[in-house]
């Protein structure tokens, strides 16, 4: 079947039919057919929720049942219906060109790369007015800015909309988009999942942004038992939300690793994939195997809230260690979905950008595998001052303290590709390099806590929050940004204004390091973590932290500007290959035709050829789309 | 600029519009809290308060009718449902207090003996040492400050119960007074001890877990 | 200086590397004592027990590890960064080395033996006296010696606290003796909290249900500050007291003052136990 075949007729705009409108109107109908179903349950056992006055089966049926709506809206149980009938398979929907296919199913890859971009965007913008609000409480040792109240849900939402939404934020947008182009590949092995995965992470974010309408939730991202149980319907949305994370990571995961392992192109071996692959590869397995852990442990904590089970309730025979290992036997893995994606942005670019071949592939690749597996063997130091198997914090002060020798595997290729290299100081490039000083500091702080004897002290305290910024903040959104610069003239064949980017980058760099530096001092002189009250000895050091997190913040909308104005003003067209690329994304015109490859391409060598004399290139691009010759 | 770029303008206007309204029910959510009360004080050096605990606010006075929760009198002898109460510092407080629920019992038990009060906490007139566990209705608890009050019930089998909030004292009531110290200048929580928030795990969510209802501040100025 | 020159010839000279190493090693000598020493005065949590004494010992043995890591790191950027950039126009690329077998074995066999290092003494100090944290209801590091029982419990919001050896009496207070070895028991009525003594080094959750034993050796008269380090529910950011230890003879009198003050509710306590299920075990009705 060839694109150029037939002149496609222009596909008529249609309100009503599969389209996000539809989605969110069958949404919300679904959460009030819920609601009524919920409210016409009668049984003796949930007489409580007389005295309550809340129904917490009924928010769960209108979540779910909303979801459901929300999915047939946008046309995800047709194509199932349609094989039931007896209709033909098929792997598309929705490929032709138009703004209309961003607004619903679409199974285009690119197409669902810059769904996920968008998507992801908003909800860390909502995650950040949390941050924000939360430092504007703080600028006052007693201040009342919020009630208490308010104050944890807002903190709770921070967190939460930051670990589930974010968990995505390389694998959705990026690898979405270039994976199977940097393999050869014209799809995701499953393009209808691929689409499943975002729009589920769509529904869980605004899902988790209704819990105001509830009461909010009290129990920061972790969602501790019996707190958990205790707490208002509020505490419903959190659950349905991780679910649903859940669930989307898992296919996520499903789908990335199905795509890396069976639709590489001919002579794409193992050795000479990019390791952009091999990081997303470390975190599909990751999303893969820990989410399953995660929806077990929300299944169970939604039966203690509704059905009155006690797996959690100590005195009625259950136990909250058991909520804590199924949360951390997920949790740390996810500190790894967040943080891997990371390392493979990184040791992607940096090649690009020091002109050299990456150095020390196999190392590189066994680092992040490394991580992979030792980030199973640590979770109980989370735990290691709540009494659970005392004497096996050895074990994980052990373990907690290896993984440092494979992230350092990464830190070492990174640095030698670096050395002797011809650095550009572009926009990704300078991104790429905050990465090494915030990774090392979230590194560094990380020992104070993987060890039990000073854990004691900086456990649960600011220093741990700032740990986790940095590494997360650090080592996360920074690559993040890295890559919205690096491949955003692809995606989108426009450039991004390099001087607005410089001017985001020094003002998210100097105002996130003095912002989460401080804090490691508030937490070692004793301010514990997600209180809305302080010593006011300490007033000085959060209000410094406080105006940092503002202009960080300000940060942010110098990006935003950044991108609205490039992208939709002044739309510079962006060259074929900006970055001097050799890998076969760049080969490609910008932005990519919608087939991607006329003809599969072979492979003939790894994609960090730089300084080979012959210039090889790495792959026969036998690029056929009638525009996209040059460059 | 062509009518791609009006396009733009427009969509971009109202994706501010839209994220302003977001950001100001967000923020005004966010700061939505009981209101601040003031007693009109007799003088610097002491106050009058005057409260009632009930057993279920009802429709009128919070959208969760069947939650229980504190009322206070205010200066012109209504009834209101708010928990933060500005007192003058170093002052003295006269409490007088109208319960008209029935007892729920304490967790930890220790909590049946009242603390830091000047003078002694009379339940009916009479004086109060220690409250037996299964006793207590609520109490009025400043951590910060040491004081804890428990609250007598009203007997189970009363035969004028309150319906409906606010109740009036031709109910079945307990009267307890006490007078504790401000101190100085602060913003000090008090919250209620005794597991009174009915089909809560442990009674201690919803009401219990909730500002202008068994939750407030004292704010000493 | 000749602008092309120079690059030339920094990119093609072998000493590079030595000339590196030798900054960083000679930083490192310098630098490192000096952190080390700083680390010791100024990171808490004190010197006023001796669990929070190892702590600050501990840490200064992680100072000293990650300091010449940290200046590896920032000798090798600062360098890097500087001599090896592209000058303006230059559109060559760098040279195409892939790898080095013999750096690839230095890093790992130094990173390991810091890694492990660092592992083998932090588990030294928690077996000598637990370091003051909560080791659960079988604790596997014991000090020696005879010990004061204190219960901590925790509730939504407020730490009380009972003193076994003086018939379980119960106050809202927690003050300890001087010089005393104390074995702190940390349980909870209701939602997980976490008892954190600052100055005492001291941090043990306290879980429904669970007995949460840590040990802390006291010295001289001082106050310490009480957080409660987990969320705990509406009131967690307020969950905080001070602390006091006093002189041996103070204690025996303030023990007294406080039967006497709690005594009409003492007959209402349960008998002291590890733990306690107190009613309503679930949803009040």
């Amino acid at each position: 079947m060839s694109a150029n075949a037939a002149v496609p007729t222009p596909p008529r705009r249609r309100v009503v039919g599969y389209n996000l409108l539809t989605g969110l109107v069958l949404g919300v109908v679904g959460y009030y057919v819920g609601w009524w179903i919920g409210h016409h349950i009668h049984a003796t056992s949930i007489g409580y929720f007389a005295d309550t006055n809340q129904n917490d089966i009924a928010v769960f049926l209108g979540y779910f049942l909303s979801v459901v709506g929300f999915l047939a809206g946008l046309g995800f149980l047709s194509y199932p219906w349609a094989r039931v009938r007896g209709y033909p398979p098929s792997l598309r929907e929705k490929e032709t060109a138009g703004v209309a296919r961003y607004f619903g199913l679409c199974t285009d890859h690119k197409v669902v790369g810059i769904q996920y971009l968008i998507g992801i965007g908003v909800f860390f913008f909502i995650g950040g007015l949390n941050a924000m609000l939360i430092r504007f409480e703080l600028l006052r040792p007693g201040g009342q800015a919020f009630p208490a109240g308010n104050y944890l849900t807002l903190v709770g939402l921070h967190g939460t909309m930051m670990m589930g939404i974010m968990s995505s934020a390389i694998l959705g947008p990026f690898a979405n988009y270039v994976v199977p182009l940097m393999i050869g590949a014209r799809r995701m092995a499953f393009p209808r999942i691929e689409a499943l995965t975002f729009w589920l992470l769509m529904a869980a974010g605004t899902l988790l942004a209704t819990t105001i309408f509830f009461g909010g939730f009290p129990t920061g991202w972790t969602g501790y038992e019996p707190l958990n149980d205790q707490a208002n319907s509020g505490m419903d949305s959190y659950i349905v939300f991780f679910g649903l994370v859940g669930i989307s990571m898992l296919l996520l995961g499903l789908n990335m690793i199905a795509t890396i392992v069976t639709m590489r192109a001919p002579g794409l071996t193992w050795s000479r994939l990019p390791i952009f692959c091999w990081g997303v590869i470390s975190t599909a397995s990751l999303m893969l195997l820990a989410s399953p852990v995660l929806i077990a442990a929300l299944l169970m904590a939604t039966l203690d809230r509704t059905a009155q089970t006690s797996f959690f309730i100590p005195s009625a025979g259950g136990s909250t260690y058991l909520y804590q290992n199924l949360f951390w036997v997920f949790g740390h893995p996810e500190v790894y979905i967040l943080a891997l994606p990371g390392f493979a942005v990184v040791l992607e670019l940096l090649p690009v950008f020091a002109r050299k071949p990456l150095w020390g592939y196999r190392l590189a690749v066994a680092g992040m595998l490394g991580v992979t597996l030792l980030s199973w063997l640590v979770w109980q130091h989370h735990l290691f001052v709540s009494g659970i198997n005392g004497d096996l914090r050895p074990f994980y002060m052990l373990s907690t303290e290896l993984i440092s020798i494979p992230t350092g595997f990464t830190f070492l290729c990174g640095m030698m590709t670096l050395w002797r290299g011809r650095i550009r100081y572009t926009v990704p490039m300078l991104f790429c390099l905050a990465w090494f000083f915030n990774f090392l500091i979230g590194g560094l702080s990380g020992v104070f806590l993987s060890d039990v004897p000073s854990d004691v002290t900086t456990h649960g305290s600011f220093f741990s929050m700032a740990h986790f910024h940095y590494t997360i903040m650090g080592g996360l959104v920074f690559t993040f940004f890295a890559a919205i610069y690096y491949w955003i003239p692809k995606m989108t064949g426009f450039q991004l204004n390099d001087r607005l980017g410089k001017i985001h980058f020094w003002t998210m760099f100097i105002a996130f390091n003095s912002t989460f530096a401080p804090l490691f001092a508030i937490g070692f002189m004793g301010q514990p973590r997600r209180v809305v009250t302080y010593p006011s000895h300490l007033q000085f050091l959060n209000d410094w932290v406080s105006v940092s997190a503002f202009v960080l913040g300000a940060s942010m909308l110098v990006f935003l500007a950044n991108f609205v104005w490039s992208l939709v003003f002044a739309r510079v067209p962006a060259p074929r290959n900006p970055w001097g690329s050799r890998s076969l994304e760049w080969q490609l015109p910008s932005p990519v035709p919608v087939h991607n490859f006329d003809k599969i391409p072979v492979f003939t060598d790894d994609p960090y050829g730089y300084g080979d004399d012959d210039g090889r290139v790495p792959a026969v691009v036998p690029v056929g789309a009638p525009a996209g010759g040059g460059s | 600029m062509g009518s791609r770029g009006w396009k733009a303008i427009c969509v971009a206007g109202g994706v501010l519009v839209v994220a302003t309204a977001i950001g100001f029910y967000i923020g005004g959510w966010a700061t939505s809290g009981p209101a601040s009360f003031t007693p009109a004080s007799q003088s610097s050096r002491s106050v009058n308060l005057t409260i009632q605990t009930v057993a279920a606010i009802g429709p009128k006075l919070s959208p969760n009718p069947s939650w229980v929760s504190y009322l206070i009198r205010d200066n012109s002898n209504q009834w209101r449902r708010t928990t933060v109460w500005k007192l003058p510092a170093h002052a003295l407080v006269h409490v007088t207090l109208y319960n008209f629920d029935g007892a729920s019992g304490l967790r930890n038990p220790f909590l049946g003996a009242p603390q830091g009060l000047v003078g002694s906490e009379r339940v009916d007139g009479k004086v109060l040492t220690a409250m037996p566990p299964d006793q207590p209705s609520h109490t009025f608890a400043v951590p910060e400050l040491g004081i804890l009050v428990p609250i007598a019930p009203v007997a189970d089998d009363a035969k004028n119960p309150c319906d409906v909030a606010p109740c009036q004292l031709s109910s079945d009531h307990r009267t307890i007074t006490f007078t504790f110290r401000t101190g100085k200048p602060g913003h000090y929580r008090w919250q209620c001890f005794v597991p009174c928030a009915a089909g809560w795990l442990y009674g201690f969510g919803g009401p219990m877990q909730s500002l202008g209802y068994m939750d407030g501040f004292v704010n000493v100025v | 200086m000749a602008a092309a020159a120079p690059s030339t010839r920094a990119a093609r000279d072998p000493s590079h590397g030595r000339r590196l190493i030798g900054a960083w090693i000679l930083l490192s000598v310098i630098l490192t004592p000096i952190v080390v020493w700083l680390a010791g005065k100024v990171i808490p949590p004190g010197n006023k027990t001796h669990q929070a004494s190892e702590q600050v010992f501990d840490n200064q043995w992680i100072v000293a590890v990650s300091t010449p890591v940290a200046l590896l790191m920032i000798a090798f950027f600062l360098y890097t960064l500087i001599v090896f950039r592209a000058r303006d126009g230059e559109l060559r690329d760098g040279p195409p080395i892939r790898g080095d077998a013999r750096i690839q074995i230095t890093w790992i066999v130094i990173t390991s033996a810091a890694v492990l290092t660092l592992a083998v003494f932090g588990t030294y100090e928690l077996l000598q006296n637990g370091a003051g944290g909560g080791q659960g209801p079988d604790p596997v590091a014991v000090p020696s010696g005879s010990k004061l029982p204190v219960q901590v419990i925790g509730q939504q919001w407020e730490f009380t606290y009972r003193y076994p050896t003086y018939g379980g009496l119960e106050t809202p207070h927690l003050v300890l003796p001087a010089d005393r070895q104390i074995e702190l028991h940390v349980t909870s009525l209701d939602a997980i909290h976490s008892f954190w003594a600052y100055e005492l080094g001291v941090k043990a959750d306290a879980n429904p249900g669970v007995d949460n034993v840590a040990y802390v050796k006291l010295k001289s008269p001082t106050t310490f500050h009480i957080h409660c380090a987990e969320l705990c529910g509406l009131w967690h950011g307020y969950m905080f007291d001070t602390g006091k230890v006093v002189s041996q003879s103070d204690f025996a009198a303030w023990i007294k003052q406080q039967q006497a003050q709690f005594q009409p509710v003492s007959q209402y306590l349960p008998r002291y136990a590890r733990s306690y299920y107190p009613d309503p075990q679930r949803r009040a009705g």
